[in-house]
């Protein structure tokens, strides 16, 4: 094992102090002076409308407003992987409280009473409220347009339908194996719409000064795709991307809602508009729920054959996705979902049909996970359920499935190495999974359950980062990356890295959320691929930085560049254990040489990281032949809980779980994701509960009715167990693993449940009311 | 528009206020103290926390106009002298993610240890029940408040 001084050290948050003494500034928090604008925004009360017209004169006429904006400004659409979104609704509106129109002014308040006067009439269309409905012959179309509709070469449309998408795996012969098979389970499970309900709103204020420049200040996981995304949808208006500029300040938090672009464009389109002007739009709670991206829904048929030894002989898995108005971004969550809904398995035989549905609600889209939690839900109670048919224990059965290196994944690459069996033994252990629990308490029943967990990127094959590093005059280094610090330590891990390679301390790296303008490229901070795949670009900047220095060394000094090293900041020479020099007497300034004369200049490394070997050229019937993903993060977790019979009320008592992250190149980082994605898993799976009504409305968009956990809630006991079995191609071996901590909550908990009372439930969320009714139906058979 | 006056972080400022004006926008668009933050706006998230009189209170549930003549404590006035050992504990066990709630947290927080040094686990919990956060999962900052309550 190579020792290491930075790296695997749970160095203190580079961002630390700014965040414990208030010093922190988010979008909202910056001051624009006197002369910003508010932007109110105009939303439609009907899920599915079409518009007959808007009259926006009485809201012109308000003192103080400026400019009053519709569709009829930007007809222009844009979207990440699919062209189907517009800044304001054009022709119709697709969900209940999607943007018609915007009044910029002086004050809110009068942005918000001119808002009120802005007259739309509508003829309502009818609604697709369910992607059941959505697939049904003859439904009615949300997107007539679909064919003609820009999309990503991976993307499969059904014109004139409400599927956007279809992602198709056929591997073996899936009949044969169900015939091999001495049992066969076949169940339908069902996984609502989920809020992120990241605690900041989103915000963004974006001035467009009268050189032409547009300068976008937002809360955002994505600063150069917005860039990307603003330029090429407002491009008629004459912009290009070296005139868009992208400012992230902190983000509180995200967990995918920030990602792609949403309401930033508003601002941005906006401001355009009120050249000059710095234009404020600044959502709140209710929005946060209804106008941004919410996590699909999905309907999931699942049908697994086995040996009576419990092997998986086949695997038939049908997912039919309410992906809500605009899909184009959660059309890829179908997409990854298609590609992985075998689980951390290795089955020989298997279908997948993953259908991205248009519905009338709002747009379903990235949020922690990317649509792993939900089909695990189905195929994690499933295993449950077969293992309790054959008498097998649940871990037993899993262990004898799991998929292990070199192994085939559902598309036919091979499966990278991993510590999904050591996962296992570790949870097993840790949870003393065969001692028998029983409460004193007849009232109170106890159970065990267990899940896996997989998980890999969803990114376009050429997803790529890079990295400026400068050093200063006193050796201390600015890190200039493009990702984000959401709350995961992403910055704080960046630094480590260059610390490792330059012999830095962390403490003397400066690296912060980025400007498009002065930091290089990088994707999206999504996907948990950021310590991964900004990693390795900040590794190559580091290493690019210490051969300049050791270039200049040999050059000047007359050493072996192959016997240079560094240590405690200076350069040293193993075959010369008398030469050393600090850093700083030259990464600016250089080495002056014996006629007065210096050589150098000042240190700056570069970086960029492209994973070369990912291509999603593939046959679409089968889905075989290419490398979609970079590689899978897998784990296993386990938890005690305590059933209420009387009330049905859950208590969590004890949760374990073992992530396998390559390397924890900071494990009080990584403990973090754990716990943090365990409470945020069950408050999915135990609390949350989205409710719309007939007309498509969301009833409770507030923390009122909408609950997610205090600390009130959280278990006695939480362990996280941190397995590293190396990535080959990650920085120091280290893989993602933000996302996937929360993605095993909820099987684990329906399988404690089954485990302690005998029933089984399979639609998400499992409420007390839910266990209570089963409890009486149990008690009636 | 109404003069009040009160003492904010030590210092006593006057400002006018209109009548239905909230604490929290005055104190953040008209007094320039950004660490209370709006996360709701109804009173349920809690990361508007600020200290008014030695309790802690939700400034986007009062108006501006309420708090004239009392005295107002923000995390800007708890950090003035450097670090609290509070501070310092989260700050070491990286107990903070994305930080949104963590102003309105540690107040509620400072108000329990003043009462109460040494709380039970039980106590800090329910301390920090009126303060949503999304990233930490509260297990990680109860155990730092833990940790420094035994201490000092």
């Amino acid at each position: 094992m190579e020792e290491y001084k930075f790296i695997g050290k749970s160095a203190i948050r580079v961002d630390g102090k700014e965040k414990v003494s208030g010093a922190a500034l988010y979008t909202d928090d910056l001051e624009f002076g006197p002369d910003l604008l508010y932007a109110e925004i105009v939303e439609g009360p009907h899920a599915h409308a079409m518009i007959l017209s808007i009259d926006t004169s009485e809201a012109e006429k308000v003192p103080e407003v400026l400019a009053v904006v519709t569709g009829k400004d930007f007809p222009y659409n844009f979207g990440l992987y699919m062209k189907d979104r517009f800044i304001f609704a054009q022709d119709r509106v697709r969900f209940f409280g999607e943007q018609i129109a915007a009044v910029v002014a002086r004050t809110p308040q009068a942005a918000k009473k001119a808002a009120k006067l802005v007259k739309v009439s509508y003829a309502p269309l009818p609604k697709v409220l369910s992607p059941i409905d959505a697939v049904k012959k003859n439904a009615d179309l949300i997107h007539p347009d679909l064919e003609n509709y820009e999309h990503v070469p991976w993307f499969f449309p059904k014109p004139k339908s409400n599927i956007a998408h279809h992602r198709k795996i056929r591997k073996g012969n899936v009949d044969q194996g169900f015939k091999d098979a001495d049992y066969v389970l076949e169940d339908t499970y069902e996984v609502p719409r989920y809020s992120h309900c990241a605690i900041e709103y989103h915000a963004a204020v974006a001035k467009y000064d009268h050189s032409g420049r547009l300068t976008v200040w937002a809360s955002s996981q994505s600063p150069h795709t917005q860039r990307n995304l603003f330029a090429n949808a407002l491009a008629p208006l004459g912009l290009k991307h070296n005139d868009v500029r992208v400012i992230a300040p902190h983000v509180g938090g995200g967990f995918g809602s920030k990602a792609g672009v949403t309401m930033e464009i508003i601002a941005a389109a906006v401001a355009m508009k009120v050249q000059g002007h710095p234009v404020k739009v600044l959502w709140n709670r209710e929005r946060e729920f209804y106008n941004t991206y919410q996590r699909l829904g999905v309907v999931a048929k699942l049908k697994i054959g086995v040996k009576k030894d419990g092997r998986i002989t086949a695997l038939h898995h049908e997912l039919f996705w309410d992906a809500g108005a605009y899909v184009e971004y959660g059309a890829n969550v179908v997409n990854a979902v298609g590609l992985s809904a075998i689980g951390p398995y290795k089955v020989e035989n298997a279908s997948i049909d993953s259908y991205c549905i248009y519905t009338n609600l709002p747009p379903g889209g990235p949020y922690r996970g990317f649509g792993y939690s939900e089909f695990l839900f189905g195929l994690e109670s499933h295993m449950d359920r077969i293992a309790k048919h054959l008498g097998i224990d649940p871990i037993e059965i899993r262990r004898r499935n799991a998929i292990k290196e070199g192994d085939l994944t559902a598309y036919g690459a091979h499966m990278n190495p991993n510590g999904l069996l050591q996962a296992i033994d570790a949870v097993e252990k840790e949870i003393k999974w065969s001692e028998k629990l029983k409460s004193s308490n007849p009232d109170i029943a106890i159970g065990k359950g267990f899940s896996l967990f997989w998980k890999a990127p969803a990114m376009p094959p050429n997803a790529s980062s890079s990295c400026f590093l400068k050093m200063n005059e006193d050796a201390s280094i600015n890190l200039l990356v493009s990702g984000m610090d959401l709350g995961q330590g992403f910055l704080t891990v960046m630094a480590q890295i260059a610390a490792e390679i330059l012999s830095v301390p962390t403490s003397k790296i400066r690296t912060e959320n980025p400007d498009t303008d002065r930091n290089p490229y990088e994707w999206q901070t999504v996907a948990s691929h950021i310590t991964w795949g900004c990693g390795n670009a900040v590794k190559k900047a580091a290493i690019d930085a210490r051969d300049q220095i050791f270039d200049l060394i040999a050059r000047t000094n007359f050493l072996p560049k192959d016997m240079l090293y560094l240590e405690d900041e200076k350069v040293k020479c193993k075959s010369d254990p008398s030469f050393e020099l600090a850093l700083r007497d030259f990464v600016i300034n250089g080495i002056q040489m014996e006629d007065g004369t210096f050589k150098g200049g000042p240190i700056i490394g570069r970086g960029s990281f492209m994973p070369e070997y990912t291509s999603t050229n593939a046959n679409p019937e089968t889905s075989q032949g290419g490398h979609p993903n970079v590689h899978y993060t897998v784990g296993a977790a386990a938890a005690i809980i305590e059933i209420d019979k009387q009330t049905g009320k859950v208590k969590v008592k004890k949760i374990v779980e073992a992530v396998d992250c390559g390397k924890a190149l900071n494990p009080s980082l990584v403990d973090g994701q754990i716990v943090g994605g365990i409470m945020q898993g069950i408050s999915t799976v135990l609390y949350e509960d989205m409710k719309f009504d007939h007309r498509g409305k969301m009833l409770n968009p507030n923390f009122t009715d909408y609950k997610i956990p205090t600390a009130l809630d959280v278990p006695d006991e939480i362990i996280p167990i941190i397995i590293e079995v190396a990535q080959p191609d990650g920085p120091f071996g280290a893989r993602g693993m933000g996302e996937h901590t929360m993605i095993p909550v909820a099987p684990m908990i329906a399988n404690a449940i089954d485990n302690a009372l005998g029933i089984r439930i399979k639609t998400m969320p499992i409420t007390a009311e839910k266990i209570c009714l089963e409890i009486l139906k149990k008690e009636k058979e | 528009m109404k003069k009040i006056s009160f003492t904010l972080n030590g210092e006593l400022r006057y400002i006018y206020v209109a009548p239905n004006e909230g604490l929290l926008e005055v104190l953040r668009d008209k007094m320039g103290v950004k660490s209370p933050k709006c996360g709701c706006d109804s009173g349920d998230c809690g990361a508007c926390t600020v200290i008014l009189n030695g309790k802690t209170v939700r400034s986007c549930l009062i108006f501006a106009i309420e708090v004239d003549g009392q005295d107002i404590l923000t995390l800007e006035g708890i950090s003035k002298d450097g670090l609290t050992p509070l501070q310092t504990a989260l700050n070491e066990r990286n107990a903070y993610q994305c930080g949104y709630c963590a102003p309105g947290m540690i107040l509620s927080v400072t108000e329990l240890i003043k009462k109460n040094p040494h709380p039970s686990e039980h106590e800090i919990k329910e301390s920090i029940a009126g303060n949503l956060c999304r990233c930490t999962g509260y297990k990680p900052v109860i155990d730092a408040v833990l940790e420094v309550t035994k201490k000092h």
